[in-house]
C-alpha cells in the first residue's frame, strides 16, 4: 500500500515537473511575444504576433506588414502568377543582382586592385582562401546570367507589348539598366588582370576611343592613364565595386516602383 | 459659439461692410450649427439650409403639445422635445440643433411648409464658397473587377521556388565549371585573336565592316537610343500579337541581328579574326 502510494507520488512528481518545465517555456514564450522590443520589431498586424491560420485577411497581413509589401501588392492579377508569363526573368535578374554583390563582398576581402597584386590576390583566392574557387565561380557565372537574364527579361517585354502607356517611361529605365548592367559587367572584366581580362578591355576601350570629337578624352577617362594599367584598374575596380553599383540600385528602385504604380505587370494577350 | 479666430470675425466684417451688406456680430463664416445660448432669431440662419428648415419648423410647433407621431417619429420623444425646447428659455431653435435630434430628423415635408428661413446669409445665400475644385485634380479611378489572387501565397510561393532553382543551379555549375584564369596580364604578349566579352562580340564583328567610330559608337548608340524610344515610337495600343506584326518582325530582326554577330564572333573568328568554321578548329572563345 504505501509503496503504491509512493509510486503514485514519484509518477505525479514527475509529470509536475514536465508540466512546470511547459508552463515555463509557454510563459517565457508569452513574455516574449507581449514585450516591447518584440512588439516594437513586428509590426500591429504582423503574423509574428498574433500568429497565422490560413485566411484571406491573414494571407493579406503577410503582405501588409512586411517590408517586401514595397515590391507587391497584396494581391496580384491571375495570369500574372503564371511562370508561362514572365519566366520570372525580371525577379531572377534581381536576385541575381543579390547574389552577386552577396559573393562579390567576399571576393573584395581577398582582392587588391594594383597591377602587381591583382592577379596574385586572384589566384591565391583560387587556391587558398576556403570556397573562394566556388565564390568566384558563381560570382563569373552568375554575372554572365544576368547579362543574358536582363536581356531576355527585355525581349519577353517587347513581345508582349509591355511597354505600352502607361509603361513607356519604365521601358526607358529599363533599357538604362540594361546598359548599366552591360557596364557592371564589362568593368568587372578587367579586375582579374589575366591575359584574358587585359585584351578583351583593350579591345573595348579602343573602340570608345573612336567616340566621335570627343575620342581620347573618352579613353583618357576610362583608362586613367595614357595606356591600361594601375590606374585603369583602381578606376575600373570603383566603378565596378561602388559607383555602378550605386547607380544601378537607384534605377532599380524606380523602376520597380513604377511598376507598381503601372498597375503591375501588363495585362493578358 | 465655435471657435472662430479673431482675425477671420473681423475680415467677414469688413468684406461685408465693403459690399454693403447689413453686418452682425454673429455672423462668423461657416458656423456650423447655432448653440445653446447665440441669440435665437439669428442662430438658425448661419446654419446649413436642411439642418435649419425643421429646426426652424419645431421652432414653430413648439407652442401646441405633440400628440401625433410625425415622419415616423414616435409621439412621446416629439413630445419630450417640444419640452425640452421650451425649457430652454430664448435659444428655443438652437436647443433643437443640440438636443433634440428627433426633431432634427424629422421629415422635409414640414420643412418646406414652414417657408423660407427668417434670416438668411448675403445675396440669400447660405453656404458660403470655400473652394472650386476643378474635375482634372481628382484622380479619375475606373474600378474594373479584375481577377486576382493574394500575392501571399501565389506569387510568393513561385518566386521563392524559382530563386532556389536558379541558385542551385549557379552553385552546381560553379562547382563544376571553372571560371576561366588565363596568365598574367603582359601588356607585351598579344594573345591572337583578342576578344571582348561575348556580349561585345557583335561589335567586335561589326568592327571588321565598318570603320572603329561607326561600328564601335555609332552603331550601338544608335541601337539602344531606338531602344529606348522604341514605347514613342510605337502609337499600336494593341498587346496581342496578330495586331502588331511589323513590331514583332523588327524587334525579332534587331535580336537576330546582334545574335547573329555575336555567335559569328564569338565561334567563328580565329586567329588574325578571320572567319573559320570551329569544327574544323579550336575554337577561340572564353567567357
Amino acid at each position: 500500500m504505501a509503496k503504491g502510494n509512493g509510486n503514485g507520488n514519484g509518477s505525479d512528481q514527475g509529470a509536475g515537473i514536465g508540466t512546470k518545465v511547459s508552463e515555463r517555456a509557454t510563459k517565457v514564450w508569452d513574455d516574449t511575444r507581449g514585450s516591447q522590443a518584440w512588439n516594437s520589431i513586428f509590426r500591429p498586424g504582423s503574423i509574428y504576433r498574433k500568429g497565422y491560420t490560413d485566411s484571406p485577411r491573414n494571407r493579406s497581413y503577410v503582405i501588409m506588414n512586411n517590408v517586401l509589401f514595397h515590391l507587391h501588392p497584396v494581391k496580384v492579377k491571375r495570369h500574372a502568377v503564371k511562370v508561362s508569363y514572365t519566366l520570372c526573368l525580371g525577379g531572377l535578374s534581381f536576385f541575381l543582382f543579390i547574389l552577386l554583390t552577396v559573393t562579390g563582398i567576399f571576393l573584395m576581402f581577398f582582392y587588391r586592385p594594383t597591377a602587381q597584386e591583382a592577379w596574385q590576390t586572384v589566384e591565391n583566392l583560387e587556391t587558398a582562401v576556403a570556397f573562394g574557387s566556388l565564390v568566384r565561380n558563381m560570382h563569373r557565372w552568375a554575372a554572365h546570367l544576368m547579362v543574358l537574364s536582363v536581356f531576355l527579361h527585355m525581349s519577353r517585354v517587347f513581345y508582349h507589348g509591355a511597354y505600352k502607356s502607361p509603361r513607356e517611361f519604365n521601358w526607358v529605365i529599363g533599357v538604362i539598366l540594361l546598359t548599366l548592367t552591360l557596364l557592371l559587367s564589362f568593368t568587372g572584366y578587367l579586375l582579374p588582370w589575366d591575359q584574358l581580362a587585359l585584351w578583351a578591355v583593350t579591345v573595348g576601350t579602343n573602340m570608345m576611343g573612336y567616340t566621335p570629337v570627343l575620342g581620347n578624352q573618352v579613353k583618357y577617362a576610362l583608362l586613367g592613364s595614357k595606356e591600361i594599367g594601375t590606374d585603369t584598374l583602381l578606376r575600373w575596380y570603383v566603378l565596378h565595386v561602388l559607383m555602378l553599383p550605386f547607380v544601378i540600385v537607384i534605377f532599380m528602385a524606380v523602376h520597380f516602383w513604377r511598376v507598381r504604380k503601372d498597375g503591375g505587370i501588363s495585362g493578358p494577350l | 459659439m465655435a471657435e472662430v479666430p479673431e482675425h477671420l470675425l473681423r475680415r467677414s466684417q469688413e468684406r461685408r461692410k465693403a459690399l454693403g451688406l447689413p453686418s452682425d456680430g454673429d455672423d462668423a463664416p461657416a458656423e456650423p450649427a447655432a448653440q445653446p445660448g447665440a441669440p435665437g432669431a439669428d442662430a438658425g440662419a448661419d446654419a446649413p439650409a436642411d439642418v435649419e428648415a425643421p429646426e426652424a419648423a419645431a421652432a414653430e410647433d413648439s407652442g401646441t403639445p405633440v400628440t401625433e407621431s410625425v415622419g415616423g417619429v414616435p409621439a412621446h420623444l416629439l413630445e419630450r422635445s417640444r419640452k425640452r425646447k421650451a425649457a430652454a428659455a430664448g435659444g428655443a431653435a438652437a436647443e433643437v440643433g443640440g438636443g433634440g435630434t428627433a426633431t432634427a430628423t424629422k421629415a422635409k415635408a414640414p420643412a418646406m411648409t414652414a417657408g423660407a428661413p427668417s434670416g438668411s446669409g448675403p445675396g440669400g445665400h447660405t453656404q458660403r464658397l470655400l473652394t472650386v475644385v476643378k474635375a482634372g485634380s481628382i484622380q479619375q479611378t475606373k474600378a474594373e473587377a479584375q481577377d486576382k489572387v493574394h500575392t501571399w501565397p501565389h506569387l510568393l510561393a513561385i518566386e521563392f521556388a524559382s530563386v532556389m532553382i536558379l541558385l542551385a543551379l549557379v552553385t552546381i555549375f560553379s562547382a563544376l565549371v571553372k571560371a576561366p584564369l588565363l596568365g598574367l596580364a603582359d601588356i607585351n604578349q598579344t594573345p591572337n585573336p583578342s576578344k571582348a566579352p561575348w556580349y561585345f562580340l557583335g561589335l567586335q564583328e561589326l568592327l571588321t565592316m565598318f570603320h572603329p567610330m561607326v561600328a564601335g559608337v555609332t552603331i550601338p548608340g544608335i541601337a539602344l537610343g531606338l531602344l529606348a524610344v522604341a514605347p514613342y515610337v510605337d502609337k499600336n495600343p494593341s498587346n496581342k500579337p496578330n495586331d502588331r506584326k511589323f513590331a514583332i518582325s523588327m524587334f525579332t530582326i534587331f535580336l537576330m541581328f546582334w545574335a547573329i554577330l555575336v555567335i559569328i564572333g564569338s565561334f567563328f573568328r580565329g586567329e588574325g579574326f578571320n572567319f573559320v568554321f570551329p569544327w574544323n578548329n579550336h575554337v577561340f572563345f572564353e567567357l
